[in-house]
Parts: structure tokens; sequence; C-alpha cells
């Protein structure tokens, strides 16, 4: 039997955690795993804790409560980098409920957002307020005992990021692959450009290969080409009921190149 | 264990008692004899069960009953409110959008959330608003030409 | 002017000429209860104390049971009762036994091994669906993993692991002969060697998952009349309430079945499972039960359109016409019958499409595979072949250098033409749909197309059934030991000629289980062989009725005798007739026993003749 235990702030929370305890952020997760059976919790936990849906300025940066819903990141003014790829997470019911810190541990293909806050190279603030790179928590996310109270990141210029969610149903679908792009260009070349894929992998994983290749480089067809020949480079697409794993490694370079290309003149 | 929740449902104070872990589509269905919301997949896939909790379309199956707590849940069973169907039932019906009805009430909730939000939305603005509702026999736009249909009429009855 | 006037002649005592009803928008009758949720779907029946059941599945494409543990399931709280297979009356069945087609061949529950993954070996009811869930978990199977076999044409090789029991050889049993359903019109050989062009191409179709909104389920509760009441998705109500009858052994007069409103089917709520599964709960702990498929049931057991393979070899003519066509078709049913075999059946009797070709044979197979069951779904049967065939006519016209729309009315079947199966042509309409639909998609047909006509050309020697050459190649069993070319003719090394003109004869399905339910030979238009030595048990034969097959061994030349079926311990049921195979679907028991044949307790009738009634609304159209 399941039962629920509510309590009024993260670091309570934080400190019931246990075995057999599930911690239940908008649900889109936990209560489909619950509606089907999931035996390997009896106990949900949840918080009303206000720190969770927090969007706040801070240290230069923004702060971003691990209780913010994909709506309120669309309707958010200062997120509006984020809107592509919270916009494109489900339906608007699912909007209404998904949260970013289930974003973070969504299994794969999910985590459209979370794709987006890795090429942002956003840090993941536990309740107990240390942070760790979100490349290094993605990685270890399995084994994260704590909970999340919210993302810090730095908001990049206009015009330097981009996302692309690539999915067979349209206006709603599932990710054959996502692919965020920070692509920084102090003298029109890019510098320190961060590519992520979603669906790629276990977890949205970055591209450092193509990263590395795209140094220097202009945005045209020749300038990214060789970043496109080592797109899927360390990525472990699996087959799912969407696509192949041959199928995600034949198209990433695909879709990189249009997103790399996207609103740039063509030569 | 069973926890008492009380909340607004169809504008009526209402009080259930839930199992722990319960979710919003049982007790509505089970609890409060509200059988208009639907389960189709109970993993947020298909929009059957779509409610509208405090004005905004949530998926009742994915909702854990004690969340709902003290929030107003409106569902297609309250939409017709006096002798005459809501505009969007009407233009439903006689548009042909439904064909075994499944669907129907998380379609006509998600569209209600995009009217009251938007009176005037463009088609691809209605398309968005019904995109995590699923349909397997009408096509999707017999629904779409309804909702716009019935848009116009609400605008026109509130000018 | 109404875009179909064409033809009107077809339907002159049928159709009112005022119809207007196309183009207005008119109101469902049943969408007020849509529109505002309270239509009643079956889930939407509220019982006090309902249970839940849910099953225990198999992980396995193919695994034999050798162990369960129930225990630890028992012991948790809210189980209420544990079904096990031998708590199912009667534990085996097929479908369409209600019509005396196919034997017995799906448990309800499966008592000694698996077939397909996600097939039920046990079932759990609980207080809450939740208890059921964790008691399910709580089963321990102990499974020896069997080979399996997931394509058609693997699973017909000499070798292939058998998928059921009582079809060893992984294809269905046609007319208890022939491992395949033939079709054999004119000589296709003769036809190939005539043709300037032969055009060959495979095509294949993958399963479809019917995927209602509305997952399939039940809800069943003893009455306070000694009936048990069951509200249900299905999308048959009677053949659910007779299969369920069937299976429980209970008087189908016990059973309220209510339903009619349906959640989304498309042909994937025939099957009548959740139906038995629900009545039997409620037998079983005498209170309410809901037996409901979440979505990952629905998309995983079931039932999809199967996926189909099909060969087509089309001898055609210069000048476009088509003299021969072959098809080498293979339905993949999943692990059981359902209504594959039927759906072959229906699909022959299209062939070769609406096209007149003076030489056409199919084979066609309907092979067991471990995959999900497959059943009926929009048009099943047909669907399949005619994307072949429809792919297959571009191709030719290709070839020879036609339109392909030219091509299509150049061959299309005219009034009074002789089709395939041995029923004259009529209400042909193809030409004329052909030239409608290039007139509206601007494409200009040569004079003598656009000039053409359904009702002009048939007939006359287009009307005469070809002499036939008939082969004996495929009996059941024979391509267990050893491989057989699967393609029409081929192989054959006795050849036989039907004189033309006659309409030959032809071996009748399975032996009726009653004499009044043989087929009225006068609707079935040829003559039925055999002297019907397969008497129904325990009734007296109606000499006034056609026998309706010979077993092989009585029809000469026999190139083989009956093949032993692998395992050869397992042979068919019907040829044993009168054998008293024990009580079916126990575990302990081996899969040598043939179940008899199920039996109503009182006969029933087919089809509806009043006189001034519409021949199409009497179920009697075939005349």
């Amino acid at each position: 039997m399941l039962s629920v235990e509510t309590h009024s702030t993260l670091a309570e929370a934080a400190r019931a955690m246990g075995d057999r305890r599930r911690y239940m952020g908008g649900g889109t997760i936990v209560m489909r795993e619950a509606n089907y059976g999931a035996s390997g919790f009896d106990r949900i936990l949840r918080t009303t804790d206000p720190v969770l849906s927090e969007i706040r300025r801070e240290n230069g940066g923004v702060f971003i409560g691990a209780g913010v819903t994909m709506a309120r990141i669309v309707a958010s003014p200062e997120l509006a980098f984020l809107a592509p790829a919270a916009r494109v997470v489900g339906g608007p019911a699912v909007r209404n409920m998904a949260t970013l810190g289930g974003n973070l541990f969504a299994p794969t293909p999910y985590g459209d957002l979370a794709t987006a806050l890795l090429a942002l190279e956003a840090r993941v603030r536990a309740a107990d307020g240390g942070e760790e790179p979100i490349e290094r928590f993605l990685a270890g996310r399995e084994r994260f005992g704590g909970l999340v109270a919210g993302v810090a990141l730095t908001p990049p210029e206009r015009d330097e990021f981009r996302f692309l969610k690539v999915s067979r149903v349209k206006p709603k679908g599932v990710s054959v692959l996502s692919i965020a792009a920070h692509l920084p260009r102090p003298a029109g070349r890019i510098a320190g450009a961060r590519i992520a894929f979603g669906a790629m992998g276990p977890t949205p994983l970055r591209a450092k290969r193509a990263e590395a290749a795209l140094e220097g480089v202009r945005l045209d067809a020749d300038g990214i080409a060789p970043a496109l020949a080592v797109a899927s480079d360390g990525l472990a697409p699996a087959d799912d009921a969407l696509a192949s794993a041959w199928y995600r490694r034949e198209v990433a370079p695909v879709y990189l190149a249009r997103l790399l290309l996207e609103g740039e003149p063509a030569r | 264990m069973k926890t008492p929740v009380t909340f607004t449902h169809n504008g009526a104070e209402t009080a259930v008692f839930v199992d722990g872990g319960a979710n919003l589509l049982d007790v509505l269905r089970r609890g409060v004899g509200d059988l208009s919301p639907k389960y189709g997949c109970g993993q947020g896939t298909c929009g059957a069960c779509t409610v509208l909790i405090d004005g905004a379309p949530h998926l009742a199956c994915l909702v854990l009953a004690e969340a709902a707590a003290g929030r107003r849940i409106e569902t297609t069973g309250g939409l017709q409110t006096g002798p005459e169907p809501h505009p969007l039932q009407r233009h439903f019906m006689e548009g042909f959008a439904a064909q075994c009805g499944y669907c129907t009430p998380g379609m006509l909730m998600a569209a209600k959330a995009l009217l009251d939000d938007k009176p005037a939305p463009t088609r691809d603005e209605v398309v968005e608003a019904i995109s995590g509702n699923l349909c397997r026999c009408t096509g999707y736009e017999p629904i779409v030409d309804a909702i716009l249909a019935a848009a116009a009429e609400m605008r026109r009855r509130a000018a | 002017m109404s875009s179909i006037e064409f033809r009107k002649d077809l339907f002159a005592d049928e159709r009112d000429d005022t119809l207007s009803e196309i183009g207005h928008p008119r109101i469902r009758q049943d969408i007020l209860g849509h529109v505002t949720g309270r239509t009643r779907y079956y889930d939407d029946h509220l019982f006090d104390g309902l249970l839940h059941m849910r099953c225990v599945r198999s992980p396995h494409h193919h695994a034999r049971i050798r162990h369960i543990d129930t225990s630890a399931a028992e012991r948790l709280e809210g189980v209420v009762r544990i079904v096990r297979p031998s708590d199912v009356p009667r534990n085996l069945n097929t479908l369409l036994s209600l019509i005396g087609f196919g034997r017995d061949d799906e448990a309800l529950l499966s008592p000694t091994k698996v077939a397909y993954r996600g097939e039920p070996v046990l079932a759990v009811i609980a207080v809450t669906e939740r208890a059921a869930r964790e008691a399910v978990a709580a089963v321990r199977v102990d499974w020896e993993v069997l080979p399996h076999v997931l394509d058609v044409e693997e699973a017909i090789a000499p070798g292939a692991p058998s998928v059921n029991d009582t079809y060893p050889n992984n294809t269905f049993d046609y007319h208890e002969r022939y491992d395949h359903q033939k079709l054999r019109f004119g000589d296709v050989e003769a036809g190939f060697a005539a043709a300037d062009h032969i055009v060959e191409a495979e095509y294949q179709m993958s399963p479809i998952e019917q995927a209602p909104m509305e997952t399939c389920g039940a809800i069943a509760a003893p009455e306070t009349n000694d009936r048990y009441v069951c509200h249900t998705a299905t999308q048959a109500l009677f053949f659910s309430l007779g299969t369920t009858a069937k299976l429980l052994d209970i008087a189908s007069s016990r059973l309220h079945f209510i339903g009619g409103t349906v959640g989304g089917g498309f042909g994937g709520k025939v099957d009548s499972i959740t139906e038995p599964m629900a009545v039997l709960g409620a037998t079983l702990t005498g209170r309410p039960v809901k037996f409901m498929w979440d979505r990952e049931e629905e998309m995983q057991v079931g039932a999809p359109r199967g996926g189909e393979r099909w060969r087509i070899k089309d001898g055609v003519a210069a000048d476009g016409r088509i003299l021969a066509r072959s098809f080498t078709g293979f339905f993949d049913a999943g692990a059981y019958t359902r209504l594959s075999s039927y759906a072959i059946v229906k699909g022959t009797g299209h062939l070769p499409g609406p096209y007149t070709i003076p030489n056409v044979a199919s084979n066609v197979f309907c092979v067991f595979t471990n995959r999900t069951p497959a059943t009926a779904m929009r048009g099943f049967g047909i669907t399949g072949v005619d994307f072949a065939i429809e792919c297959h006519m571009d191709k030719v016209a290709e070839a020879v250098g036609m339109h392909p729309v030219e091509l299509r009315i150049l061959n299309a079947y005219r009034d009074g033409d002789m089709k395939p199966h041995r029923r004259a042509a009529k209400n042909c309409a193809l030409i004329e749909c052909c030239q409608v639909a290039a007139a509206k998609a601007g494409i200009r047909l040569s004079p003598e197309m656009a000039a053409a006509s359904s009702l002009a050309g048939g007939g006359g020697a287009r009307a005469e059934i070809p002499e036939t050459a008939v082969d004996e190649v495929g009996r059941i069993g024979e391509r267990r030991q050893r491989a057989l070319p699967t393609a029409p003719q081929e192989g054959a090394t006795t050849k036989r000629r039907v004189a033309a003109g006659t309409h030959g004869s032809s071996v009748g399905a399975a032996a009726p289980q009653r004499p009044d339910m043989a087929m009225d030979p006068r609707r079935i238009g040829h003559r039925v062989e055999g002297g019907g030595s397969q008497e129904v048990p325990g009734q007296a034969r109606d000499i006034s009725r056609p026998g309706v097959h010979l077993p092989p061994s009585r029809q000469a030349p026999e190139p083989v005798t009956r093949p032993a079926a692998a395992p050869p311990a397992a042979i068919p049921a019907a040829a044993r007739p009168g054998l008293d195979p024990g009580p079916p679907g126990r575990a302990a028991e081996p899969p040598t026993s043939a179940p008899k044949p199920y039996e109503p307790a009182q006969p029933f009738q087919k089809g509806v003749k009043r006189p001034g009634v519409s021949r199409f609304l009497s179920g009697t159209r075939r005349r």
C-alpha cells in the first residue's frame, strides 16, 4: 500500500528521504509509476516549500526552483531563452504539471529541458545548498540521494542559444532526439560552443568532439562540416519505439546542421 | 490508510476519503461519482482524463489526489451550467466532433481552458491546445472546427 | 449534381433517389451523452465492493511453465483469490468455434506453456487495483525458455519451433487437408508462358495496433436472479456472450451482457477475453469483478491487425492485358488462430482484385509465430492484399508503358465476367470510378478508355470457367518434413486438370458440429466433394445435405497420406472423432489430448430470409 507524506520545507523532506521513499514533484513521472504498480517505493514524499517555485536573479545569473513548471518557464520573460525547450514538453496539461526538477530525472527519450540546461552548463543545487555541474549530476543521477532545490545558470547572450526537438508527431511528440546549442561568437567565430543531445543516450549528453570541432569556425556549411562528421561521437543512442539507434545516429548530424545554420545567411 | 481531502468540484465544495497514492481521476470517478473524465492510459499520454485545476488543464490520472486539496476542479460534467449546452458542447454536437465520444470530455476541458484564456484563438493555437489529447475516430479537423466555431459564438454572445 | 451518377442501376430497387444526406451535417443520436460526459461506457458502472482482477503474464516469447509459486502473493493484504487455469471450466477455445471453423487452440489462462510475450498464465483478484498489481508482482513463475520464431517463413521451415500445440506445424489446417488456402482458376503457368512481361514483387505489411482510446475491459457482477451481469467494451456482444458461456460452461441464459457503448474499437474488441475473465472472477468470488487492461497491456497483448507478406507474380501481354496472376501470401496469426484463418478465406475470395484475369492461383498461409495473436482491424483480410495488388498494378503499368489508370480500366471486371472464386461479377463500377477519378485528377484518357463501360464487353467467353490446373502440394504436415515451395503450382509432382466450363468441386470446410449447420449447397455455387464420412458425433447424418469432406486417406490419387504432424502425437481433433480427451486444460495433461469440438446446447439459426425484405439487409446477399 502507498502512503503520502507532505512536508512544509524542502530540508525537512530531504531529511525524511530514505529507503522505499520517492520524492514527487509535478507527478508526471512518479504518478505514472504509481499507477502502473511501481514496486520500488511505498511512500511518496512531497513538499509545499515556496523555494521550489522561485525564479530569481542571483549573482549575475538566475536561479530556477525545481518545482517551476514548463508552463511557468514559457510564461516567464526572463527565461525566454528556455521557452523553446519548455514549450515542446508534452501538451498543455503536461506542461502545467511537469517541473524542471522532474525533467532532470526524466528517463530518455524524455528530458528536453534538461538537454537545454546541459548546453547552458547549469549548476544543480541540492536541498543542502551544495551545487554540482549538471553534466556530473546527470551522469550520477541514478545514485543521487538528496533532493534538488533548483538550478542556477548564467543566461546566454541574445541569439547565442538554440534548441531543436525532432519528433514524428506534430505538434506534440516524444523526442527522436533533441539538440541544444550554446554558441558564443565574440568575433564572428565560435568560441566555447556547447552542444547537448537529448534522447541520444541514457541521459542528455554533451557532444564534445563536435564542440571542439566548432572552435573558431564561422557558422556556414564549410565551417560546421568537421563538427557534423563527429556529431554522434561519444553519444550512445538506444533503440526504442520511436527510432532505432542507427537512425538516431544517421539523422543527428543532419539536424545539427539545420540548427547551426538556422537563421544564418546562405552562402 | 484513507486521507480526507476537500476541494471544489464543479463549483460545489466536496470532501472525499482517498487511498494513499490514489490519483485524482480515480477519486473523481469512484469517490465523487463524476464519471465524465475517462481513463485512457494512466501515464499522461492520451488526455482523456483532462480536467481543469484552478482553471488550467491537468491530467487527472497523474495528479496525486492529496495535491488537489483546496483547489478548484472543473470537469465536463459541470460544463453545462444552465438549460442549454455550453457553446463548446453545442458545436461538438453540430460539427460531428465526436464519434465514440471517449476522448470528448478531455477535449472539451482542454478547449475550455484555451477559450477562457484566449477568446479569439488562431487555428494553430487550437491545435496546440488539444495537442495532448488523442482521438482515434474522427480525426482532429472537426474538433478544431468546432472549437473555433464555439469561440466565435462565445465572442458574439459577449459582444 | 451528385458526382456519383454512374451505375445507378445497381441498387435501383434499393435506393430512393431523393436521398440528400451527403454533404449535410447530421447530429448523432448519442452525442449529447458524449459532450456532457453522461455516456456510460462499461467502466462507468459503479459497484459496491468491486474487486479488481489482473493477470500474471509471460515475459518470454515462448516458454514452458515449470512451476508457479503463489504463496507470497496469497499472503498479501487485499488478495481475495488466485485464479488458476484449472478454475476455467473449459479452458480451451477458438473464437470461430461458434461458427464451427477451426479447432480450439487457445486457453484463457495457459496451463502448460506460453507462446507469446504477455500470454496470461494466472490471475489475481484483489480489493484494489494496486493490491492486485502487487500480488501479480509477487507471483514467482519458473519458466523453461523455449526457442521462438517471429517470422512467418522461418516458422514454416522444417525444424522451426512449434508454436501452437493444436496446430503443431505452425500453419492453420485448411479443410483438414492443406497447410494453406488454395485458389486455382485456369493455369497460371500457361499464362506466364504466353506473357510478354513477367512482373514480380513482394509486399510486407507490419502489424498495427487498433489503439482505441478506451482499453479493453469488462465488469461482471452476480445479479439477484442467478445470472451474471457483464458490462463490456466488446464490439461483438453476442460473440462475447457465446464465448463466455463456452469457456465457463455456463448456460448463456444466465449471462446478461450489456454493451454497445464502445470507446473506440476498430476491430480490436472482438476477441472476447476480458468478458470470460470478469465473469469467471464474479463466479469465483460472488462479488463484482473488473478486468481491465491498462494501456501497456492494450499495446502488448491487445491483438493487432496481423503482419502480412504477399508475393505477386503477373504475366502481362504487351498490350497491358494481365494473362496470369499468382499470389503467395503469409498472414502472421501470432500464437493462436483468433480470426486470421477466416481473414484468409475472406481475402482469397477477393483475389485477384477487381480485375478479370483468366489464370489466377493463390496459396495463402495462416502462420503461427510467437507474436501477439492477430485479430480484426478495419477490412482485415482485404486491406493488406489490396495494398499489394494496387502497388503491383502500378508496377505492371510501368512495365508495359501504360498509364496506371488506363491499365486498370483495361483489366477491370465487367458485368458478367467470371471471378476466380466462380461467381459472376455483377454491379461492377471500377471503370466508372477510374473515369471519374481521371477526370477529377486532370488525366486525359484515350477515347477507347473514356468510352469503356462496366456494362459492355463482359460475359460471353469471359463468363466461362477455364480448364483449371490443380495440384496437391502442401498437405498438412508435409512442409514440416521437407522444405516445399510456397508459390502456387510449384513443386507439384502430380497435376490434374479440371475441365473447362465446370464449377469443378470443392472440399468443404471442417465438419459441421450439427447437421443443421451444413452449408446450403445452393449458396456455395459448386459441388462439394465427399460422402460425408465425417459424422457429427452423436448425430445422425442428414442425407438431404451434402457431405462436407472426406479424410484425405479416402481421396485418390494420394501422394502423401496424411503426413505425420510434428510432434506426431498431436493428431488434429477432427481426425479422432469420438475420442474423449478428458478434462481439458489441466497443467499435468500432456499436449497430446485433442479437445472435443464445442457443441452448442441448441442449434442456432443462420441468416434471415423474409419475403419482401431487402436482400442487402437479410444476410443472404451471396445468392
